[in-house]
């Protein structure tokens, strides 16, 4: 090895140097929230949230003509600015692609992300990406989309049909799964892209066409007869959606879950958009009545211990109603965009949401 | 410039050419211990654990990713083998057509060439499947008895069924290239000196004898060659199954490569399996070729 000289040894280390600086300026930017002041203090005092999207799915979150941004994801940016600032208006939406999303928490572009996301371990973790994930606000999973009139109404059904199916993802994987572990026998017909699944799909060369059942969902809303077209009840695969908020601000995270889970927990006692003005008379008058007066922020104090103000879920509940509620407006049978309910429902009907108690 | 000249810049050129792959596959080894990839075959032994449509030998999602891979070569020969036969007839009666007395088969044959030649491919292979196949809806196009029928599902000829897909890809493929090769053999019947046509003729000889006898045994070293990159060309362009979602190794691939993640290893192996179905073609080819040449000699 060549002695290093006097004249390298300055470069290296004004080198290091220079690289320990930007270390610091640039993990300075980066963690606006390692001081002590959470971003719930700056949304306050900013007096608007805001809350990064996609924009582009309907039913969740999708511009509509008259500028407006409408669905499941944008009603939880709602019911967080509710329960934060007080108003649901006061909310600026961030239109963010798959790749975006991430950084854009991790540098502070936004607040929240609310952007039909996946919780997995790695994104949750700190050796990830580092976010923190609050509730689950959608089961998705993959499905299955027949044509009404064709009388199937479950996996077993599609023995021995063609199904349209996107290739190279695990999609095509989960279908197999499925259909191999019920020791059903089928034909893949693949596609290279969603599109094309689709038109397959109509021009009828397969029976069904699988992908995640918010796509399906999707794909539907823009067919001429989506009447004509169910998606099947059998779900293939977890694909659990939640928001997210950077990890290393717990009291902005968990404000952020408790929200969440005042959503469900309304929907569980039955309060909703209608009916909270009197279940707030009726718990003011009634002293007996604790778990409805600590919910609703009459008794206990639970808001502040969040860094919300004790009524948040008032708050919220007037705003966007309850989630059972949200899930109908965009989601539901009536919707533009209908997807069942199955693991969405609550957990004593069938489906797996569930609050923990608000003590 | 002087024969040590010459020499020194050859050298220069091997060297740089040699330095330049070196680099590459130097570049690939660094990068590939570096992502913990490196090299590796074992994945193949391991179960696919996807469907496949269609496949001539038995296959289930059970078997490995080697068998998969072979499935998918024996779908893409089948495809490149139908098609060739199908462009082949229809070229050379397309040519033949162009080439002959008849100024209206020879006008609907020019259109056709015109037609064909200048759209892409991929737009065609597209129109006969999405357009052609699945526009027949759920009920069959036509039906004659049990001897043929053609539907969205495919084509069923007296107990041989042909999917959609396969279909598609066959009459996409076939009609393609038959238009090149029309043009092939059209090159080559003109190649023969206009000598010979006044000669046949006015030996007393039929249009079509002398055109079977005297003019194609000439044209015959000319329009070889040409078929030959004609052949290749299409065996190539079958890769384009994806776009219609037939099976075939290239869609195979894809499907293993997101699976397993093993790109490198992938890309090799299709490299290889087209070197040798190309290669195949070729030789057969080559064989014709001299066969022909041959006979000439004896005549």
């Amino acid at each position: 090895m060549a002695k290093i000289s006097s004249s390298d040894l300055k470069i290296m280390r004004r080198l290091v140097s220079g690289i320990v600086g930007m270390t610091i300026l640039l993990t300075g930017c980066a963690s606006p929230s390692q001081e002590n002041s959470s971003r719930l203090d700056l949304i306050k005092k900013r007096n608007e949230l805001i809350c990064g999207v996609s924009g582009k799915i309907p039913g969740f979150s999708f511009l509509e003509s008259d500028g407006s941004y409408q669905g499941l994801d944008i009603d939880i940016c709602k019911a967080f600015a509710a329960a934060i600032i007080g108003d649901s208006t006061k909310v600026q939406y961030r239109p963010l692609t798959a790749a975006e999303r991430f950084t854009a928490i991790k540098t502070g572009d936004i607040d929240l992300l609310s952007r039909n996301t996946t919780f997995t371990l790695s994104r949750d973790s700190l050796g990830g990406n580092g976010l923190t994930f609050g509730p689950v606000v959608f089961h998705d999973g993959q499905g299955l989309m027949v044509k009404k009139d064709s009388g199937i109404n479950s996996l077993e059904e599609l023995a021995n049909k063609s199904i349209c199916v996107g290739s190279g993802t695990t999609t095509e994987q989960n279908i197999n799964d499925a259909f191999e572990s019920a020791s059903l026998p089928y034909t893949p017909i693949k596609y290279q892209d969603l599109n094309q699944v689709v038109a397959g799909y109509l021009q009828g060369r397969c029976s069904a066409m699988t992908s995640d059942r918010s796509q399906l969902a999707a794909a539907r809303s823009g067919f001429k007869n989506r009447k004509d077209h169910i998606i099947l009840k059998d779900v293939l695969s977890k694909e659990p959606l939640a928001p997210a908020s950077d990890g290393q601000d717990q009291k902005l995270g968990d404000a952020m879950r408790w929200v969440v889970f005042a959503l469900i927990s309304a929907e569980e006692q039955g309060i909703t958009k209608s009916n909270i003005d009197k279940k707030v008379q009726l718990a003011n008058r009634n002293p007996q009545l604790k778990p409805l007066r600590r919910f609703l922020g009459i008794d206990g104090g639970l808001g502040e211990k969040l860094g919300l103000s004790n009524d948040f879920v008032v708050k919220v509940i007037k705003t966007t109603g309850n989630y059972g509620e949200i899930y109908n407006r965009h989601l539901g049978q009536e919707s533009e965009v209908p997807i069942p309910r199955g693991l969405n429902e609550l957990y004593n009907k069938g489906g797996v949401h569930i609050s923990p108690p608000f003590n | 410039m002087k024969k040590s000249q010459k020499i020194f810049v050859q050298f220069g050129i091997c060297f740089f050419v040699i330095s330049l792959v070196g680099l590459l596959i130097n570049n690939l080894t660094i990068n590939l211990t570096r992502t913990g990839l490196g090299f590796n075959f074992n994945w193949l032994f391991k179960p696919a654990s996807f469907a496949l449509a269609e496949h001539p030998l038995p296959y289930s999602s059970s078997d490995n990713y080697a068998w998969a891979l072979f499935i998918g070569w024996l779908n893409s020969l089948k495809v490149i083998v139908s098609s060739l036969m199908l462009a082949t007839v229809l070229g050379t009666l397309i040519g033949f057509a162009r080439t002959g007395k008849n100024a209206l088969l020879s006008l609907l044959s020019a259109g056709y060439i015109t037609i064909i030649r200048q759209t892409p491919l991929l737009l065609q292979l597209m129109f006969w499947y999405f357009i052609g196949f699945l526009g027949f809806k759920d009920n069959t196009f036509i039906h004659i008895k049990n001897i043929i029928k053609i539907s969205n599902q495919g084509i069923e000829l007296s107990g041989l069924t042909l999917s959609s897909e396969f279909s598609a890809l066959l009459f996409g493929l076939g009609i393609f290239t038959s238009a090149y090769i029309a043009e092939v053999i059209r090159g080559g019947i003109l190649s023969v000196p206009k000598g010979q046509w006044e000669a046949f003729r006015s030996l007393g000889l039929s249009e079509k004898k002398g055109l079977l006898s005297i003019i194609i045994p000439q044209a015959l070293p000319a329009i070889l060659p040409g078929l030959t990159s004609q052949y290749l060309n299409l065996a190539k362009n079958s890769t384009l199954a994806i776009a219609v979602g037939y099976s075939d190794i290239y869609a195979i691939n894809d499907t293993i490569i997101n699976q397993t993640g093993r790109a490198i290893e992938c890309f090799l192996i299709l490299l290889t399996s087209f070197l040798l179905l190309n290669l195949l073609i070729c030789n057969c080819m080559e064989i014709i070729n001299k066969t022909i040449l041959n006979s000439r000699k004896y005549n």
